[in-house]
């Protein structure tokens, strides 16, 4: 009871200091004349089924050296020598719609999660692995991520794990995890941890040594007012995440995370240079950087500054944008700019990277 | 009338002898022990067979090195006398060996024991041994002594070691089956074959009666990655490879089944394409050509060496007992000049086929001397036989030092692999049991008609106790399977001996069961597999209502074969089966038996219960969620 007041007082006091915070007003994001952090600037090179990309819809992208991997909703393609070579489920793929990729790196395997099934291509051959042929829990896979011999899948019941040794699959859902919601978005794997992105039971974490579970949630709960930012996971409905440097990147639907085992810092428009709080996706780059693919742009922080590089929102012309730690938000003239705002996924290739959007592959080749 | 009076007369005399032979002679079936081929012969003997698989001469030509399988052992010789220098013991069922590029090491795959020995060519001991993966079959090092490659035949897969410390850093998939390495010439490919068919997953719901595909993994050395895969359309099982000395020729040994025509058409040549599949830069894309012809059949090609000069290719074939020999030249210009495919013509052979030598019992490994001798590895004569490649004649049979008698297993096994007593020496035992194991295809084998009565092959391991056999449980025994049942449907040709018989039946109740690769060490059960073992063992569904007894896995599935030796439908009766009341297969190692169900209609045993238990007349396993399926298999791997 006594606990129930105390939470209700932080509640009441949090919910005047947000009401005070507005009426203040937010940090400025009109665009000032001034000298703009140094962020690097691409010339984006798009693609389009008009130069060979099997669909339009772009749900993920891989870079494997020379070679681009993008999962489409039509198809799997690989983009290599300045040529597509698309596989499609007449060559053994799980499905036509490729959600999301992961790469062996030992082994130079990709593993491609389908709508219909996770699909290992290797040296050209691709072997399926579907909810009634094996051990997958289910057939829509959102994410998959290699670790070792071990392959790690979340999919829309719950996650699992397949030992590439010994061929067993291990399933992880509501009756062995404190998995509330079993629509597992993302998982991001290393040999010491393992994270999911459950959509609507927050950020999962298992611990590989011990094989204990933690479960991150947002102390608001589901209100869908933030009351207690940085004291947690920013919200429940987690869609990626990525870990890195013993650093956790998480993105949601409302905000993203950044979490170092012991404390928490979250993203939101209102006070970070993130274009949306509508985060599909999340890849660090290293403890302190990341990048961030939202509804409105693609969006990077370098752990002070950020830039957002997409067509505007307004004219539909290329735009890039830098805002310094004091929150001035400066325009950087570009002439290319991602295909389009609506971003999926993003990988790099040494200083370049690719991006996966709505309507289109981006390829951003670094400026000197 | 009277002829099948005799027929039964004779099964039942067989069967007696059978019987009578096991108990006077006391020959020792199968009781779990090493797999050395210890055997008891008809005096009472124990005979361990030397059975070399593979033979290697050191870099400088002066010693010979032979992987006997049987004895375990690696034995060394004197390259010029053939006298014994030595004698090395290794692990259980050696099936590959190699040496390091600068010969100071000798690498032994250990296939039943998933190790890797490490000889020191110099002390001529084992100076390690290195764990690998589920039945390593051969290994090869780099040229640069930095990685040592393992084809793993269980695991599918080739494990990549540290060749100095023996850690497996990585594993790369390969096809099913993985077996045999071959480096190019120059090192920087390696090229893995495989004794099974690649897995179908099911799309159509019609791949039990597509023709297998296999392949030939190609890995780049220096990466270690998987660089592409050879496609080998309609092929099922594939052996050794060998290259010319330029690279520019590569041949690949291998088995073309035609198990989608009834196997009565064995009389039209309609069972089995003995073939090599060609590729390199003299043929451009790869391509099959055939070795048999009419009545002169090369039954199960398994070793391959071509001469320095790439004027000669040699091909071991086992059940023929021959080498064939193939005029390179003349091979070359008979691709090029006829248009393919003709892998099943028996009038392609004549072309480029120059000679066949007979040679000893179930010919394997081979390799060439500098001064252009050919020694051949006979498994079940324990001999190596020497051909001069001047004139291919057979100028030489070395004995090595073991048992001269022939003991009653041994006859038993020389009759399983040869193919001497079928129509025009066509096929034999082991060509559908590959290794006396299985070979992952269905069959057509009934004379009723395209398409009917279609059967999954079974694992012969550990069979004893497991009658009646044949899916529709039609025969009782084992003298009838191999009698009568063989002779008149899959050899069409002469009856044995009883004899022969006799031995025959012998050895295959004897066909040992291979160490179960997913038992914990001490035979405890994981988490996973004790929940899995509950349920095959209970009696009540989830909702607490009793299981019928025929209705739970533990009952048609008893005993410690996993069989109650008893017909049931289980609801899997297809338009084109004439009874949907089948014998219960037994569990032994059913992990490695893909595809499952009678007519290989599941290819994974999780599409027995997804997809094809829909009134859970197959068990009762409907009300199990997919956990709880995935433990039930951890369960069922362990059989």
């Amino acid at each position: 009871m006594k606990w129930a007041w105390n939470k209700s007082a932080m509640v009441l006091a949090a919910g005047m200091l947000a009401v005070g915070v507005v009426a203040l007003g937010a940090p400025p994001d009109v665009p000032k004349a001034g000298v703009a952090p140094t962020m690097p600037r691409y010339r984006f090179e798009n693609f389009t089924t008009a130069n060979g990309l099997p669909d339009n819809h772009v749900y993920a992208v891989l870079v494997d050296g020379d070679r681009v991997w993008v999962g489409t909703d039509n198809g799997l393609g690989l983009y290599e020598n300045g040529k597509w070579k698309i596989y499609t489920t007449q060559d053994g793929l799980a499905h036509r719609a490729v959600l999301t990729l992961a790469f062996d790196k030992r082994t130079g395997d990709v593993w491609a999660g389908t709508m219909g099934g996770l699909s290992r291509i290797s040296g050209g051959r691709i072997d399926t692995y579907t909810q009634l042929n094996s051990g997958l829990s289910n057939d829509v896979v959102y994410g998959v991520s290699v670790e070792g011999e071990n392959v790690w899948v979340a999919t829309a019941a719950g996650a699992c794990r397949l030992d590439l040794h010994t061929g067993q699959w291990s399933l992880y859902n509501e009756r062995n995890t404190p998995m509330v919601e079993i629509w597992v978005y993302g998982v991001s794997a290393t040999p010491t941890k393992v994270y999911f992105a459950v959509w609507g039971s927050g950020l999962l974490e298992y611990d590989q040594r011990t094989g204990r579970w933690d479960k991150y949630e947002d102390p608001d709960g589901e209100n869908e007012m933030v009351l207690f930012k940085d004291q947690g996971l920013i919200h429940e409905i987690v869609t990626s995440v990525s870990y890195v440097d013993n650093i956790v990147w998480a993105a949601t639907y409302f905000g993203d995370s950044r979490y170092d085992g012991r404390y928490w810092h979250n993203f939101l428009t209102k006070d970070s240079g993130l274009p949306s709080n509508f985060t599909n996706f999340i890849k660090g780059v290293d403890a302190n950087r990341a990048w961030f693919g939202t509804d409105k742009g693609l969006a990077y922080y370098d752990g002070v500054n950020w830039a957002v590089y997409r067509p505007s929102l307004t004219t539909g012309k290329p735009e890039m944008t830098v805002r310094d730690a004091k929150g001035n938000v400066t325009q950087v003239a570009v002439t290319t700019a991602p295909a389009h705002n609506y971003v999926l996924g993003i990988d790099f290739q040494g200083s370049d990277i690719w991006v996966a959007t709505a309507k289109g592959l981006s390829h951003g080749i670094l400026q000197r | 009338m009277k002829r099948r009076v005799q027929g039964r007369l004779r099964t039942a005399v067989v069967a007696g002898l059978c019987g009578l032979g096991a108990a006077l002679c006391g020959i020792a079936l199968w009781t779990g022990g090493p797999a050395h081929a210890d055997v008891n012969g008809r005096t009472g003997e124990v005979l361990t067979y030397a059975s070399p698989v593979e033979v290697l001469f050191s870099p400088d030509g002066t010693r010979l090195y032979v992987l006997c399988q049987g004895s375990a052992e690696v034995r060394v010789l004197d390259a010029a006398s053939y006298a014994a220098i030595k004698n090395i013991a290794v692990g259980r069922v050696p099936r590959g060996f190699s040496l390091s590029a600068d010969g100071k090491r000798l690498f032994v795959a250990n296939s039943w024991d998933d190790t890797v020995s490490v000889i020191d060519t110099g002390t001529l001991e084992v100076a390690a041994t290195w764990p690998v993966g589920a039945e390593p079959s051969s290994v090869v090092e780099d040229r640069e002594g930095k990685q040592l490659f393992v084809a793993n035949r269980i695991s599918n897969d080739v494990a990549v070691l540290n060749a100095q410390t023996g850690a497996e850093e990585k594993r790369l998939a390969a096809g099913r089956g993985a077996s045999y390495i071959t480096p190019s010439p120059d090192g920087s490919r390696l090229y893995v074959t495989h004794v099974y068919p690649n897995f179908k997953p099911r799309r159509t719901g019609m791949e039990n009666r597509t023709p297998p595909e296999a392949e030939i993994t190609v890995i780049d050395t220096a990466r270690a990655v998987v660089a592409e895969r050879i496609p080998l359309h309609n092929i099922a099982h594939g052996f050794h490879v060998a290259f010319s000395t330029d690279g520019r020729l590569g041949v690949a040994a291998q088995l073309h089944p035609k198990n989608l025509v009834p196997l009565a058409h064995l009389e039209h040549s309609g069972a089995f394409a003995d073939t090599l599949t060609l590729f390199g830069a003299d043929v451009g894309k790869p391509v099959e050509i055939p070795l048999d012809e009419l009545e002169r059949y090369a039954v199960r090609p398994f070793g391959v060496a071509i001469t320095a000069d790439k004027s000669r290719i040699y091909v071991s074939c086992e059940g023929s007992e021959i080498v064939t020999v193939i005029d390179v030249e003349r091979l070359l210009r008979f691709i090029h000049t006829h248009q393919g495919p003709y892998a099943q013509d028996l009038s392609a052979s004549a072309n480029y086929v120059v000679a066949r030598i007979a040679v000893g019992h179930d010919p394997r490994g081979m390799v060439l001397s500098r001064d252009g001798k050919l020694l051949v590895a006979n498994r079940l004569e324990d001999t190596l036989s020497v051909i001069d490649t001047r004139s291919n004649v057979l100028s030489k049979t070395v004995p090595l030092a073991g048992p001269k008698q022939l003991s009653v297993l041994r006859h038993g096994e020389q009759t399983f692999y040869t193919a001497r007593y079928s129509f025009q020496g066509q096929i034999g035992c082991a060509n559908c049991h590959i290794d006396s194991t299985f070979d992952g295809l269905t069959w057509d084998l009934e004379p009723d008609g395209f398409g009917r009565d279609i059967v999954d092959n079974r694992l012969l391991e550990d069979i004893k106790g497991t009658e009646p056999y044949k899916w529709n449980g039609g025969n009782p025994n084992l003298p009838t399977e191999c009698g009568p049942r063989t002779e008149k449907y899959f050899w069409r040709a002469e009856n044995y001996d009883d004899l022969t018989l006799t031995d025959l039946v012998v050895y295959v109740r004897s066909i040992p069961r291979r160490p179960n690769r997913w038992k914990l060490p001490g035979y405890e059960l994981t988490p996973a597999q004790e929940r899995g073992k509950a349920l095959f063992m209970r009696t009540a569904d989830k909702f607490g209502n009793p299981i019928p007894e025929g209705n739970r896995c533990s009952y048609c599935h008893s005993g410690s074969k996993g069989t109650s030796q008893k017909s049931f439908d289980v609801g899997t009766k297809k338009a084109t089966d004439n009874t949907g009341l089948l014998d219960t297969p037994q569990l032994i190692n059913v992990a490695l038996t893909a595809p499952y169900l009678h007519d290989g209609s599941a290819a994974t045993l999780e599409e027995i219960w997804t997809v094809f238990n829909p009134e859970d007349k197959h068990g009762r396993t409907n009300d199990l969620t997919k956990d709880e399926l995935n433990d039930l298999i951890e369960y069922l791997r362990t059989r």
